[in-house]
């Protein structure tokens, strides 16, 4: 998992409530075999005018003018700004691996589904909630300014506008940690690698022969 | 203080480090991959720019998907027809030659469903923890080892880590004591505990399976008990190291060979209960009151000898119970108190990780010797469980015995056990399946699946219905 620390970056909006799992990826594309790849198809439903199926050129497709991600301003996004009840629906991890994929690394909203808001952090994505009046007024100030960029700190919990204005967010301390050091639950172990080697030279002394037989 | 169980013995033997939240760090010493549990595993691993922590650990073999038709297994990976088996099968191959995995390819002598291979190459031995992306790695507890299936972030967790956060479950016992009366085998003895504990019965525990009645079986035949533990709810079955275990393990490619060999035995003796130990459960079943074992339902433990009868909802005080009774008879299309022996069967199928190892094949076979399959039947079908098990089958002439009665002799693979190939049940079939699953859909969509020993499989193909093994024989001498 890559470490995220701070970044300054282009906001793009997802103007309506109660955006779904599915509504992220939808199931037709859980049949990949990946955990990569799905950005192409992020959105999929609300992003092409025709129906979305594995294996067909996203590049071909016709694209909705409408949809924001399809507009040359929000072009390298990095922040999404959303309504409340972000992620909701099925549990799929697709839906987070479809967002970083893309290319987002954090979402503010006045609210997350509860397994979506976990699946972020495995992920590398911030996901960041603010009062609705605060999230209105976000999606104001980008709708009136092409290339409006946020300035998110993980360290020190801020969101600072480019007029210089900072929120404040909430962030679970175990979680932060893991985020700024990039550590999944993979990562997490491999902290203990020293603990891990000292149990294999005790066992190859034990049990030399589960060692070095397959190769 | 008590003294350890089996299983204290093996999770204490494993322990990395231990945490305050009651979990473990416990280390895993060997791993099986397969095609369809293992792609976003490789793939978190790319993603992440991490190596397997070991090769000298993993060893993979596409089982799943493969088809079991000579012809177009023999076209190789390419030629595999489904898109979606064919993309695995490669997806498989491509990762474990970019990570330096071991495999056995699909065409390679050695391949074959993981949990037959493990054992049979000695790459699962006595002592070890075992892991597969795959419920049914209980088998590899036969041989004394602590063996349970994962999932796909787990496969990958023990690629990067070579370990595993663990809590630790409870002990449970279930003894079998007595002489095994003739035509009972390890499956009856399996269905018979599911049948009494129920499918949740084992659920939190490891269970080891004990008594003289298993101690007299063979390490297949203790594979196959192991196998369904999780079919009784455990993640984890398993049955103390002996004579036969020793024996078994002795010059297979991947055990120990020479000194190591005695190091390893003076080790692997220890793996066995001590005799004050302490069990959260025990149950003791007679092995005389055990017949042979027919599902007539849509879950292992709906499950009855085969003398008796389909149970009648009508009977049954529970509402809960009597509503799950009453759907699942009508979707096996039984009547109530309809004689077990009278259900009639459209295909038969021989294999599985649970009865494809010689031992079951030479049990089909000497019931199908000289015998014809039922003209009333589709298709009865042997698939053995790995391309070694299929040439020693071959070289004791067991193909020719099937072929002439009217079985078809297959490539190894999982085939209908999952139907995820070709091989599958049309809608209402009934088929006698040495399997361990009878589920709704399992072996085709609207498929009707009664789960039965391979002897009993091969003697219901011949009647065309299910038979009692131990009458039928002597009545149908052939
Ligand atoms: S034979 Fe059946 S139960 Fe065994 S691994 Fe294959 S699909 Fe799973």
């Amino acid at each position: 998992m890559n470490p995220f620390t701070r970044i300054n970056g282009l906001v793009a909006p997802m103007d309506r409530a109660n955006v779904d799992t599915d509504m992220i990826i939808p199931k037709q594309f859980l049949k990949s075999i990946k955990r990569s790849g799905f950005g192409p198809n992020l959105f999929d439903e609300l992003r092409y005018l025709d129906e979305g199926q594995p294996g067909k050129d996203n590049s071909q497709r016709p694209l909705n003018p409408d949809f924001p991600l399809n507009q040359e301003r929000y072009q390298g996004a990095e922040i999404l700004l959303a309504r409340r009840n972000f992620g909701c629906g099925s549990s799929r991890e697709h839906a987070p691996w479809a967002l970083e994929d893309y290319g987002f690394r954090v979402i503010i909203a006045p609210s997350f589904a509860d397994i979506f808001y976990n699946n972020c952090f495995k992920n590398g994505i911030l996901p960041i909630v603010q009062p609705e009046d605060v999230v209105d007024r976000l999606f104001k100030a980008q709708d009136a300014q092409v290339g409006y960029k946020l300035d998110v700190d993980l360290e020190n919990q801020t969101v600072t506008t480019p007029d210089g204005e900072t929120f404040s967010f909430e962030v679970n301390e175990f979680r932060k940690h893991c985020l700024l050091n990039g550590l999944d639950d993979i990562g997490l172990t491999l902290q203990e690698a020293d603990a891990i080697r000292a149990y294999e030279e005790k066992r190859q002394q034990e049990a030399p022969w589960v060692f070095g037989q397959i190769h | 203080m008590a003294g350890k169980t089996l299983y204290d013995k093996l999770w204490d033997a494993h322990v990395v480090s231990e945490r305050s939240d009651g979990t473990a760090l416990i280390y895993i010493d060997r791993q099986l991959l397969h095609e369809v549990t293992s792609p976003q595993a490789f793939e978190g691993l790319r993603l992440a720019g991490r190596k397997p922590w070991r090769l000298d650990t993993n060893l993979a073999t596409p089982d799943h998907n493969v088809p079991t038709v000579l012809d177009e297994r023999s076209t190789g990976v390419s030629g595999i027809l489904d898109e979606i088996s064919r993309i695995q099968v490669q997806t498989l191959d491509s990762n474990c030659a970019d990570f330096g995995v071991r495999e056995f390819g699909m065409n390679d002598i050695n391949q074959g469903i993981v949990h037959v291979v493990g054992p049979e190459q000695g790459a699962t031995l006595p002592g070890m923890t075992i892991v597969c992306g795959d419920s049914h790695t209980s088998t590899h507890g036969a041989m004394g080892s602590l063996a349970f299936g994962i999932g796909t972030s787990e496969v990958e967790h023990v690629l990067a880590t070579q370990c595993l956060i663990q809590r630790k479950m409870k002990n449970m016992r279930i003894r079998v004591e007595g002489d095994l009366p003739d035509g009972i085998t390890a499956k009856d003895i399996v269905l018979n505990i599911i049948g009494r504990i129920g499918t949740a019965g084992g659920t939190g525990y490891a269970i080891e399976f004990a008594g003289s009645a298993i101690r007299s079986l063979s390490m297949e035949g203790r594979m196959t008990i192991c196998n369904m533990a999780i079919e009784a709810g455990a993640r984890a079955g398993m049955v103390a190291v002996d004579d036969t275990t020793l024996d078994y393990f002795h010059g297979r490619p991947f055990a120990p060979k020479g000194e190591l060999w005695d190091k390893a035995v003076e080790s692997w003796r220890d793996l066995v209960s001590d005799d004050d130990a302490v069990f959260d459960q025990d149950i003791l079943i007679n092995a005389a009151d055990i017949q042979p074992q027919v599902t007539w339902g849509t879950s292992p433990e709906m499950v009855r000898g085969v003398g008796e009868t389909v149970p009648n909802p009508a009977a049954i005080e529970d509402e809960a119970s009597r509503k799950g009774v009453e759907r699942a008879l009508e979707y096996m299309g039984l009547k109530a108190d309809q004689p077990i022996e009278s259900i009639k069967l459209d295909r038969v199928f021989i294999g599985s990780c649970t009865n494809s190892r010689i031992e079951d094949l030479r049990a089909a076979a000497a019931v199908a010797k000289g015998r014809k399959v039922s003209t009333s039947l589709k298709q009865a079908m042997v698939v053995p469980g790995s391309g070694l098990v299929k040439r020693q089958a071959e070289a004791e002439g067991l193909d020719k015995i099937f072929i002439e009665a009217g079985f078809e002799w297959r490539e190894p693979g999982c085939s209908m056990c999952l139907a995820m190939n070709a091989d599958k049940l049309g809608q209402g079939e009934h088929c006698a399946s040495t399997s361990n699953r009878n589920f709704e859909g399992r072996q085709g969509f609207g498929g009707r699946t009664h789960l039965v020993s391979p002897a009993m499989a091969a003697a219901a193909a011949i009647a065309g219905h299910f038979v009692d093994i131990r009458t039928w024989q002597e009545g149908n001498a052939a």
